[in-house]
C-alpha cells in the first residue's frame, strides 16, 4: 500500500512542473504587457523599461521561468498590478473563502446526494424515488449562476428571508453553499442509486438476506460500503467542478472568493494576480485527487498495488 | 448509419421514454434554430427605450429587457448560438481527442507515456477553470468561449477513446488484419476505431449539454459572447442587475438553458443504456 502511495505521489512531480510551465506560459501569452501595466499610466518609457528589467521581463524565458520557479518555492507570486501588494497577501483571504464555500458544498452535496440515493435505492420505483429523480434531473441541467438568481430572488427579494450577498453571519452561507452544492448534490444521488442497486443484486446481499439480517443491516453495513467506491472518485472529480462553479456562484452573490477575483484580475490586467491563483487552483485539485486515490486504495481492497 | 436505426440499440432507445422526451427536445431546438425568423415574433436586435423591461404581455410574451427588446424573440435567435457553442465545441474535442487517444492506446509505449501525462496535466486544471484561462489568453468572445470549451473536453475524449481501443487492439480480428499486412492507419481507423462508438457517442451528447452550459457560463462571466449578441448566458448576465425588478429578463434565458442542457443529458443517458452490450442478448 505504502508503494502504491509513493508511486502515486511521484507521479504529482511531472504533472506540477507541466501545471507550472502552462500557467508560466499562460501568463506570457496573454495580451497587454504587464510592465507598462505595473509602471502605471502616465510613465515615461524610461521607467516603464526600468520596471520591466525590474521584473525580470527583458531575460530569456528560460532564464524567466528558473525565476518563476526560485521565487515560487520562496512562496513569492509577485505584486498585483492594481494594488501593488504581494500576490499572496491578496490571494490567501480569498482563497481561505473560497475553500469554505467550496468545502461546505462538497459536504452538502455528499450528505444529501448520497442520503437521497440510499433512499431511493431502498425502495425504487416509488414516488418518492421518481420524484428524487426528476428533481436530480434539472439539478443537472440547471445553470448554477441561474440557479443561484432564482433562490435568490425567492429567499431574500420575494421571502426576505436570507441575505442576498456578500459574507459575515452564517446565514450568508446558505444560499451560496446551496448554490454551489445542487449540481453535484443531483449527480451523487443518481450515482448512488445506480451504484446501490447494482449491489443490492449481487449474490452476497442476497446470502444476507437468507441469513435473515434486517434490511438496515444489508443496506448499510453490508451494501453501502461496496457502493460507496465509485462515490468516492465522483466526489474527488466533483471537487474540480465545484471549484469551477464556485467561480459563477461567487459572482452571483458577490462572494469574497479566489474565483472572482481571477476574473477580475483577467479583466482588469493583472496578470501577477491570474497566475497565482491559477496555480493555487490547479495545485489543490491535484492534491486533492491525489487524496482520492489513496482513500480509493483504503475503500476498495482489490486494488492491486504493484 | 442506416444500419443503426435497424439494430437492437434504436429499438432499444425508441422504448426509452425519457430518451425520447430528449429527444423530442433537441428536434425542437433545431426547428427553432432553423424557423428563428418565421417564429420570432419582433426584431430581437430592435431596442424600444420608451418600454424598457416591461413584464410579459400579450405582444412580449416573455416581456422585454432593460434595451426595451423582445426577451422570447432573443431566446429563439440565441438557440441558434447555443446549439453551434454545443456542435462546434463537442467537434473540436472529437477531431483532436479521437486520433491522439487513438494512436496512443493503439502504439502504447513512450507516446501513450507522454500523452497520457500530458493528458494528466490538462485534467490537473478544474475545467471551467482552464476554459476561463484560455479565453483570457485568446481574448474575450463568443468564437474563442467554444474553442476553450473544445479544447477543455479533449482529455476526456483522448482517455475516453484511449480506454475503448486498448479494449479493442488486441481481439483475434486486429490480429487477423495485421497479420494480412494491413496498414496501422487503416486497422486504427476501419476496424478499431469503429468498434469504439459507443462510449464516444454517449460522451458526445452529454458533452453538447456540457458545453452549452459552460459557454453560458462564460457569457455570464461577461468572458464570452458580448453586446448585443442575444446568447443566453449574456442575456441572463445582461438582466440579472434588474432582479429585484424585472426578473423576467433573467429567469427565461435561464430555462432555456436548462430545457438545452436536459434535452442533450436526457439523449445521452438513454443512448448509454441502449448501446449498452449487456443489454443485448
Amino acid at each position: 500500500m505504502s508503494v502504491y502511495i509513493l508511486r502515486r505521489m511521484l507521479l504529482l512531480v511531472p504533472v506540477l512542473i507541466g501545471v507550472a510551465i502552462i500557467v508560466f506560459g499562460m501568463v506570457r501569452m496573454l495580451p497587454g504587457d504587464p510592465a507598462r501595466a505595473m509602471a502605471g499610466l502616465h510613465a515615461t518609457p524610461d521607467y516603464v523599461e526600468h520596471v520591466r528589467s525590474q521584473m525580470g521581463l527583458d531575460e530569456p524565458l528560460p532564464v524567466q521561468f528558473g525565476i518563476f520557479i526560485r521565487d515560487l518555492m520562496r512562496g513569492d507570486l509577485g505584486r498585483s498590478t492594481r494594488t501593488r501588494r504581494p500576490v499572496v497577501e491578496e490571494i490567501w483571504p480569498r482563497f481561505i473563502n473560497t475553500l469554505q464555500l467550496t468545502a461546505i458544498a462538497l459536504a452538502l452535496s455528499a450528505v444529501v446526494g448520497i442520503g437521497a440515493g440510499l433512499i431511493s435505492a431502498t425502495r425504487p420505483y416509488s414516488l418518492y424515488d421518481q420524484v428524487s429523480m426528476v428533481l436530480s434531473l434539472f439539478g443537472v441541467a440547471a445553470p448554477v449562476f441561474w440557479l443561484g438568481l432564482i433562490l435568490m430572488l425567492i429567499f431574500s427579494v420575494q421571502l426576505g428571508w436570507l441575505p442576498s450577498s456578500g459574507r459575515g453571519t452564517l446565514w450568508h452561507f446558505i444560499l451560496p453553499s446551496v448554490t454551489l452544492a445542487a449540481h453535484s448534490t443531483a449527480l451523487i444521488a443518481r450515482m448512488t442509486r445506480s451504484s446501490m442497486l447494482e449491489v443490492l443484486k449481487l449474490d452476497y446481499i442476497t446470502t444476507a438476506r437468507s441469513k435473515g439480517l434486517s434490511e438496515n443491516v444489508i443496506n448499510f453495513k453490508h451494501a453501502l460500503r461496496n457502493a460507496l467506491i465509485p462515490i468516492v472518485t465522483i466526489l474527488g472529480l466533483r471537487f474540480g467542478l465545484l471549484l469551477g462553479g464556485a467561480v459563477l456562484t461567487e459572482t452571483v452573490f458577490s462572494w469574497p472568493g479566489v474565483g472572482r477575483l481571477m476574473v477580475d484580475s483577467i479583466l482588469a490586467r493583472d496578470y501577477p494576480v491570474v497566475q497565482g491563483s491559477v496555480l493555487l487552483l490547479a495545485v489543490l485539485f491535484v492534491l486533492i485527487n491525489l487524496l482520492v486515490d489513496i482513500l480509493y486504495a483504503f475503500l476498495d481492497p482489490q486494488i492491486q498495488y504493484e | 448509419m442506416m444500419g443503426f436505426f435497424r439494430s437492437k440499440a434504436f429499438r432499444r432507445l425508441k422504448r426509452n421514454k425519457i430518451a425520447m422526451a430528449g429527444t423530442i427536445c433537441i428536434i425542437l431546438m433545431f426547428l427553432v434554430a432553423l424557423l428563428a425568423p418565421q417564429i420570432a415574433p419582433h426584431d430581437p436586435f430592435r431596442t424600444d427605450f420608451f418600454h424598457t423591461l416591461e413584464g410579459p404581455s400579450r405582444d412580449h410574451l416573455l416581456g422585454r429587457d432593460d434595451l426595451g427588446r423582445d426577451v422570447l424573440s432573443r431566446i429563439i435567435y440565441g438557440t441558434r448560438i447555443s446549439l453551434n457553442i454545443g456542435f462546434i465545441s463537442v467537434a473540436i474535442g472529437l477531431v483532436v481527442g479521437l486520433p491522439v487517444g487513438a494512436i496512443s492506446g493503439y502504439y502504447g509505449g513512450k507516446l501513450d507515456l507522454i500523452v497520457q501525462r500530458l493528458v494528466d496535466i490538462m485534467m490537473a486544471f478544474p475545467g471551467m477553470l482552464l476554459a476561463i484561462v484560455i479565453v483570457s489568453v485568446m481574448g474575450v468572445g463568443l468564437v474563442n468561449a467554444m474553442i476553450a470549451v473544445g479544447v477543455v473536453s479533449i482529455p476526456t475524449y483522448i482517455r475516453l477513446v484511449r480506454g475503448s481501443v486498448l479494449s479493442v487492439k488486441n481481439k483475434e480480428y486486429v490480429e487477423a488484419a495485421r497479420a494480412l499486412g494491413v496498414s496501422d492507419k487503416r486497422i486504427i481507423f476501419r476496424h478499431v476505431v469503429p468498434q469504439c462508438l459507443a462510449p464516444i457517442i454517449v460522451q458526445s451528447s452529454l458533452q453538447v449539454g456540457t458545453a452549452i452550459l459552460w459557454a453560458a457560463g462564460l457569457g455570464f462571466l461577461g468572458l464570452g459572447a458580448q453586446a448585443p449578441v442575444p446568447e443566453w448566458g449574456a442575456m441572463l448576465s445582461q438582466g440579472r442587475g434588474y432582479i429585484r425588478t424585472a426578473h423576467h429578463v433573467t429567469t427565461y434565458p435561464g430555462l432555456a438553458i436548462m430545457l438545452a442542457v436536459l434535452g442533450f443529458n436526457l439523449l445521452g443517458d438513454g443512448l448509454r443504456d441502449a448501446l449498452d452490450p449487456k443489454m443485448d442478448k
